[in-house]
């Protein structure tokens, strides 16, 4: 029964790991370009939700303070390709990955001065309850988080099937120019994307402080949900959920059966194994360069 | 003397046949064009001699010698130089930088001697020095010799490339579509420079290329490719006037209306 | 604007353009030289520092700025070096110049390891695999405790070459000459190989890796041997920051020095030695620029000390996006604009430095 323990605690982890992953994926299927500010994109959203429903805060009730921080970093994403990342329209992917690496150390600055460098949870109706499943004790906030990652995944997979907003960031993503003359405004359609990939961080970013505490370094967690992007390769959407999943599954049993040390660095050789020898992720298609 | 040997070539990609069982030989000193419609499989055809691509089945021989057990940058070691379709430079660099990395098989220092810059190395890079500004020469480049190649006009890029290959120094060059995107203008120096290129250089040319007076001007002989296979091989005149190939071009039946 | 009459070709090859060139880098070395006689202590002490730094962006530039391979995990070569450096001096007793230069070759064979692997990666799969490396470097410096010492750490020996004790407390001076001739030497090494055929060579790989195989170039090769000189100089820097903290653990060689290094060779100005020299002289600055403004704040508005923590990464944060937004060639970008600006008078047109922008690479994965 410990192994469903380790299970369920993996996949709640996991979870948000493919959130953040799926994050990096929209952005870079849509843009081109890698977001690595996405992890602290999460940890800003976390804090947002934090700093409205929290009681020593401002004390809104949780749902408002959560609708609050999906707005609000929904706002953020949009506001930061529209004002920074869109100049970097056609140029080299090395560019952008500097840019978000800056903005990554701003919001981290800007959540340090507003909120303090002390770890802090966000208060939640979820959170120490448990949820009895024959012998098992459950944490259900991990449940919890399961269920809500279960449902978005759902919702993104109909608004990309049905949506006309969806099938145009699906057409935009393939091929940029064929959908520019296809009528489908790209540049307006980067900010839906970014908006979106806010939305989600900010989802991962209230499931992982319900389930722990959050402070303005957890944005390094986004490491760790590259990890699950480069393993689901980084084009494709449900290969960063499953990345994600892996990755989050791999921890528990490896700090279970691994000496600390040892258990810490196993997503990452993880990573680096499938890099080395499946460059482009476990699903990705590659298309080499045509002469 | 044969210089380039092709022989039963076939490419497949995936279920597609780029090129089907090709063969043919270009002379040593020969103008030898190949001509087709789009995705009759020139391109694909370049990229197995320069050994981008590999052939499911056949051989290449340049002078006498299997080319298929070199790497594509040990082609250029064998004397084969080439250009691209849509211009390959190395944009952030000077024209004189391009042209010198054209010298890059001809080079002898190995990288320590480098590093301290001994007084070999600069003997060396004097030599290719000269042999780049005698291409420079050739091909009329010394308004752009310190310019960076981004900002130059098209026509001139594309000297730049061929500029880069020759300096090489190479036996065979091959050329892929070496006048397309070029002004009338520029097209008819392209064809005193081709023609230059085995007549000052001695080096023989394999040339892609759509603009059929270019061609009929200057090559020896033509080979016409449709869907993967050779239709048609010879003079100029001779192959223009082919039944096969104008059917290949323009449509079955349209040559009898 | 100057012009330059070449009669030779040797004219193209020569480490300076022309006479002005030779004695400007010259006062240049000569007020380096003469650094300790003019600063005190503790600015010294900052001197030192940007050189070190420099040393390790020379690395990073060989490899990202000119052969054009991103790498976010160049503190684990800083780590290579530095602890190479000090195992082999502290533990084996060798002396330091042959520890030095060892310790250099060791990172720079640890690089060629790395490079091995990483030559089928390309640009961010390239970043995303050395940041992962070196955060392996990290908890791999914890776990290899009999050698590193782990996480208590280690202490650097003490430097003495012919007879002459170097200690960077007790002798700063000597100390900030060793790494002035480090320094010099890598760059006149990375001059040299610019103008060589190795430095076209990776110049080649880094515009286009296929019409480089086409003239003959290698990208494995080039790359790995790269990976292996810019490993081998990080590496170096990595053994005399060993001395400058003196004592060192797991936590001087972290991702975000990793990080940092990669930023620091971007706002200097990639492609060019110039700007690992900026971008080391940036990170100096920036926290001591910082203390003095916010000393100047306390002082103005008569409050006490106000302390923000993280400020400096904020700080330094905002200098990246300015860049990167307004100069994307970096302050060695910037200079050269406004020499030319200077030297055309008033000629000068916005466009000179146009930039090239590139749309829909066909190397992307759908």
């Amino acid at each position: 029964m410990e192994i469903l323990q380790l299970i369920v605690s993996g996949l709640a982890n996991g979870s948000v790991y493919g959130l953040i992953a799926l994050g990096f994926v929209l952005i870079y299927k849509a843009t081109e370009q890698v977001n690595f500010a996405q992890g602290d994109m999460m940890m800003l959203g976390a804090f947002i939700a934090l700093g409205l429903g929290n009681d020593s805060q401002i004390g809104a009730p949780f749902w408002l303070a959560c609708a609050g921080a999906i707005l609000a970093m929904a706002a953020i994403g949009w506001g930061l390709e529209r004002a920074v990342l869109r100049h970097l329209f056609g140029q080299p992917q090395i560019a952008a990955m500097i840019l978000t690496i800056a903005l990554g150390f701003l919001l981290r600055f800007a959540a340090g001065a507003i909120w303090g460098h002390d770890p802090l949870a966000l208060e939640n109706p979820v959170a120490g309850k448990t949820l009895r499943l024959g012998g098992t004790v459950l944490g259900l906030d991990e449940v919890a988080t399961i269920a809500v990652t279960v449902v978005l995944t759902g919702l993104l997979y109909l608004f990309f099937r049905r949506t006309r907003l969806g099938i145009a960031m699906q057409a935009s993503s393939q091929n940029q120019l064929a959908a520019y003359c296809m009528g489908i405004p790209v540049r307006r359609i980067h900010g839906s994307i970014w908006a979106l990939a806010g939305a989600t961080a900010a989802v991962a970013g209230i499931l992982f402080a319900s389930k722990g505490s959050i402070d303005p370094g957890t944005g390094f967690l986004g490491i760790k949900a590259f990890a699950a992007a480069v393993i689901g390769g980084f084009g494709s959407l449900p290969g960063a959920l499953a990345g994600g999943l892996i990755v989050g599954l791999i921890e528990p049993f490896a700090s279970r059966y691994l000496d600390a040390g040892y258990a810490q660095i196993v997503p990452y050789a993880v990573m680096l194994l499938v890099l080395v020898v499946r460059p482009h992720g476990l699903l990705a298609q590659v298309h080499a360069k045509k002469v | 003397m044969t210089l380039l040997e092709v022989e039963n070539a076939t490419v497949r990609f995936g279920g597609l046949t780029a090129l089907e069982d090709v063969s043919f030989r270009v002379g040593q000193g020969e103008i030898f064009a190949v001509v087709g419609p789009n995705g009759a499989g020139k391109s694909t055809l370049f990229n197995v001699i320069s050994r981008f691509c590999q052939p499911a089945s056949g051989d290449v021989r340049f002078e006498g010698e299997s080319v298929l057990g070199h790497s594509p940058s040990g082609i250029a070691g064998l004397g084969i130089a080439r250009t691209f379709q849509n211009i390959e430079l190395f944009d952030r660099t000077t024209v004189l930088q391009n042209l010198l990395i054209g010298r890059h098989t001809r080079r002898r220092a190995s990288i320590l001697p480098q590093i301290v810059f001994a007084p070999a190395v600069r003997r060396e890079e004097i030599a290719h020095r000269g042999a780049v500004e005698r291409i420079i020469d050739f091909l009329d480049l010394h308004p752009y010799r310190d310019n960076a190649v981004a900002g130059l006009p098209y026509g001139v890029r594309k000297v730049v490339e061929i500029g880069r290959a020759l300096s090489m120094e190479p036996r065979l060059i091959l050329l892929d579509e070496p006048a397309s995107g070029l002004s009338v203008e520029e097209a008819g120096d392209m064809r005193f420079w081709i023609e230059d290129i085995r007549a000052q250089l001695g080096v023989t040319v394999l040339m892609v290329e759509h603009n059929m007076s270019l061609v009929s001007a200057v090559s020896d002989r033509v080979m016409v490719l449709a869907d993967g296979r050779i239709i048609a091989l010879g003079a100029p005149r001779e192959v223009q006037s082919d039944a096969r190939v104008v059917e290949a071009y323009l449509g079955t039946g349209t040559a009898m209306r | 604007m100057r012009v330059h009459f070449k009669t030779t070709y040797d004219h193209d090859i020569r480490l300076f353009a022309d006479a002005r060139d030779a004695l400007r880098y010259g006062l240049l070395v000569a007020l380096a030289v003469a650094l300790p006689f003019l600063l005190d202590d503790f600015l010294l002490g900052e001197a030192t520092n940007v050189l070190i730094w420099a040393i390790a962006g020379m690395g990073l530039m060989l490899l990202t700025g000119h052969a054009g391979q991103p790498s976010l995990g160049h503190a684990a070569f800083l780590a290579a070096g530095c602890y190479a450096h000090a195992i082999l001096m502290g533990r084996f007793g060798l002396p330091f110049a042959a520890s030095f230069v060892l310790a250099g070759v060791i990172a720079g064979f640890v690089g060629v390891l790395v490079a091995i692997p990483a030559l089928r990666l390309h640009g961010i799969y390239l970043a995303i695999a050395t940041l992962a490396l070196s955060i392996l470097t990290e908890d791999f410096i914890v776990l290899a405790e009999p050698w590193t010492g782990g996480v208590a750490g280690m202490t650097a020996p003490d430097i003495s070459i012919l007879g002459m004790e170097i200690d960077r407390l007790g002798s700063p001076d000597s100390f900030y000459w060793l790494c002035l001739a480090v320094a010099v030497l890598v760059t006149l090494g990375y001059r040299n190989i610019l103008r060589a055929p190795f430095g076209r060579a990776l110049l080649a790989v880094r515009d286009s890796e296929i019409s480089a195989q086409a003239m003959g170039v290698s990208p494995a090769r080039t790359k790995t041997a790269a990976f292996g000189l810019s490993c081998m100089t990080t590496g170096w820097a990595g053994a005399l920051m060993g001395h400058f903290f003196y004592t060192f653990n797991h936590e001087v060689f972290t991702v975000v020095i990793s990080i940092q290094l990669l930023l620091m060779i971007v706002i200097g100005g990639l492609g060019s030695i110039h700007g690992a020299y900026y971008g080391a002289a940036v990170v100096a600055i920036v926290p001591q620029a910082i203390n003095v403004a916010r000393d100047w704040i306390a002082q103005v508005s008569g409050a006490g000390g106000v302390a923000i923590p993280g400020l400096e990464v904020g700080v330094f944060g905002l200098i990246l996006i300015f860049f990167i937004l307004f100069e994307p060639l970096g302050i060695h970008g910037r200079m050269t604009k406004w020499r030319v600006y200077f030297e055309l008078f008033p000629f000068y047109r916005r466009d000179m430095f146009r930039r090239q922008k590139s749309y829909l690479r066909t190397e992307r994965m759908r």
